[in-house]
């Protein structure tokens, strides 16, 4: 196979990903970590407003290290369709579907008010359960790692998705499953050991 | 917009011999924060190929220019003037417009103004360290900063960072997303430190290293670094399918 540097269809590589490091809040959450008054708010901390259509839910979790410790210093980002299954970026001026949280830095937790998603259809027109995407980087992460977060209550769409169906030990699928119901779910993510989460290549 | 529902093409495979591999152990907390199992690849759905999008009213007039941002009235940062400036671009070279692009760094002793960080280094009563910018129509972009300084670290006995800024860059994909940072051509730090040294490729370190462009210089005023960002191209870009007036 041609490498990219070869082939004129990309003359060029992507640039290399280095560690958002331990001060990666300075940059992407500033109020929240003591720089306030340079951004009036911190991207991505509200996801719905009043007038956001669909159900609300409380999304938290920690991410975890192979020695079992939560990460106080990492950022977790999400991107979600909206309740129609639809992705708005801009579009929708009452949910974009894109959030953003720091870690707290007591205890290592994420918290998302958001939404419940709708059913997005894979390429070949079946519909992947409702999920949302989601980014990490902290420091020791050397590139950003992507997960899903599934619901458990969706057990029926569950069965039947095709990005869930790739994975090959099931006994790994239930790293990618919310606990909860009622709108409230929990969801620690572990980055090595026997619970470790399935992380994608996307 | 830019999250429009059609089905595009994949984006390009990462190249991950290209970025650092996850378990690097000269880089100490990587050994901790590595998974282990083999990621599980599906190809891209609109999941991946959609991402969020940000616009003018998200930045304000200061926000590029990391001397005045968090200085008081009449005041500015301490240290090296320098214009960052650069072009978003996929590896088909064509440019990624409209994208957000945030940066933070040490002030100009390197410190950062965070509660974790204790070096010896004083504050700058007037550098807050964080800027952002939209790419333009382009995918031009450019801000005012002053020069970070190198920092020692807690990994090896004696281990400096080299001169470096951070960034983050929004991609049209959330597939696109990419966290890197930017070193500045002749630092002899560079080549020694752990962090650099999780990327293999000399060519893959020599694109993250901006070199002096005296011709984007601002005379008596600030030397000029250029530093392009290169995201994950697809065989059909979003931009290119997107619909007349979506
Ligand atoms: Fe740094």
């Amino acid at each position: 196979m041609a490498t990219p540097i070869e082939n004129p269809l990309y003359p060029f590589k992507e640039s290399p990903s280095q560690t958002a490091g331990p001060y990666v809040h300075i940059g992407l959450t500033p109020n929240f970590c003591g720089i306030p008054g340079v951004y009036d708010k911190d991207l991505g901390t509200a996801m719905v407003t009043d007038k956001t259509k669909g159900e609300r839910i409380k999304l938290e979790g920690r991410v975890i290290d192979g020695g079992g410790n939560p990460l106080k210093d990492a950022l977790v980002e999400i991107w979600q369709a909206d309740a129609d299954g639809i992705y708005r970026g801009r579009a929708e001026p009452e949910f974009s579907g894109w959030g953003r949280c720091p870690a707290d830095a007591e205890t290592g937790i994420f918290r998302f008010e958001t939404i419940k998603p709708g059913r997005v259809a894979f390429p070949d027109g079946r519909l992947q359960a409702p999920h949302i995407n989601v980014w990490i980087v902290a420091r020791g992460i050397n590139l950003g790692l992507n997960t899903r977060i599934y619901f458990e209550d969706e057990a029926e769409a569950n069965a039947g998705d095709p990005v869930l169906a790739r994975i090959e030990h099931r006994d790994r699928l239930t790293t990618l499953i919310a606990k909860g119901k009622a709108g409230a779910y929990s969801h620690d993510i572990h980055l090595q050991g026997p619970q470790e989460t399935v992380f994608f290549d996307i | 917009m830019k999250s429009n529902q059609t089905q595009i093409a994949n984006f390009f495979p990462r190249d991950r011999s290209w970025h650092p591999k996850a378990y690097t152990p000269d880089y100490k907390t990587s050994v901790l924060r590595s998974p282990s199992r083999a990621l599980i690849a599906f190809g891209n759905t609109l999941s991946e190929t959609t991402g969020p999008a940000f616009g003018h009213d998200t930045i304000g007039p200061l926000d590029n220019d990391l001397v005045l941002n968090f200085a008081q009235s009449g005041m500015s940062a301490i240290g090296e003037r320098v214009i960052v400036e650069g072009r978003v671009l996929d590896e088909r070279g064509q440019p990624v417009p409209n994208v957000l692009i945030e940066f933070w760094q040490a002030n100009a002793g390197g410190r950062y103004r965070h509660k974790k960080d204790g070096y010896l280094a004083p504050l700058d009563p007037n550098f807050g360290g964080c800027g952002r910018t939209l790419s333009g129509d382009d995918g031009a972009f450019a801000f005012r900063t002053i020069r970070p300084g190198p920092y020692p670290w807690p990994n090896g006995p004696n281990d400096w960072r080299p001169a470096h800024i951070h960034f983050s860059v929004f991609g049209l994909g959330f597939a696109q997303r990419l966290i890197t940072q930017m070193y500045f051509e002749g630092d002899p730090l560079i080549p020694r430190c752990p962090i650099v040294r999780t990327i293999n490729d000399p060519k893959a370190i020599d694109q993250l290293t901006a070199r002096l462009d005296m011709s984007a210089s601002a005379p008596m005023d600030a030397l000029a670094y250029r530093f392009d960002i290169i995201l994950r191209g697809s065989r059909s870009t979003l931009f290119e399918n997107r619909l007349e007036g979506n």
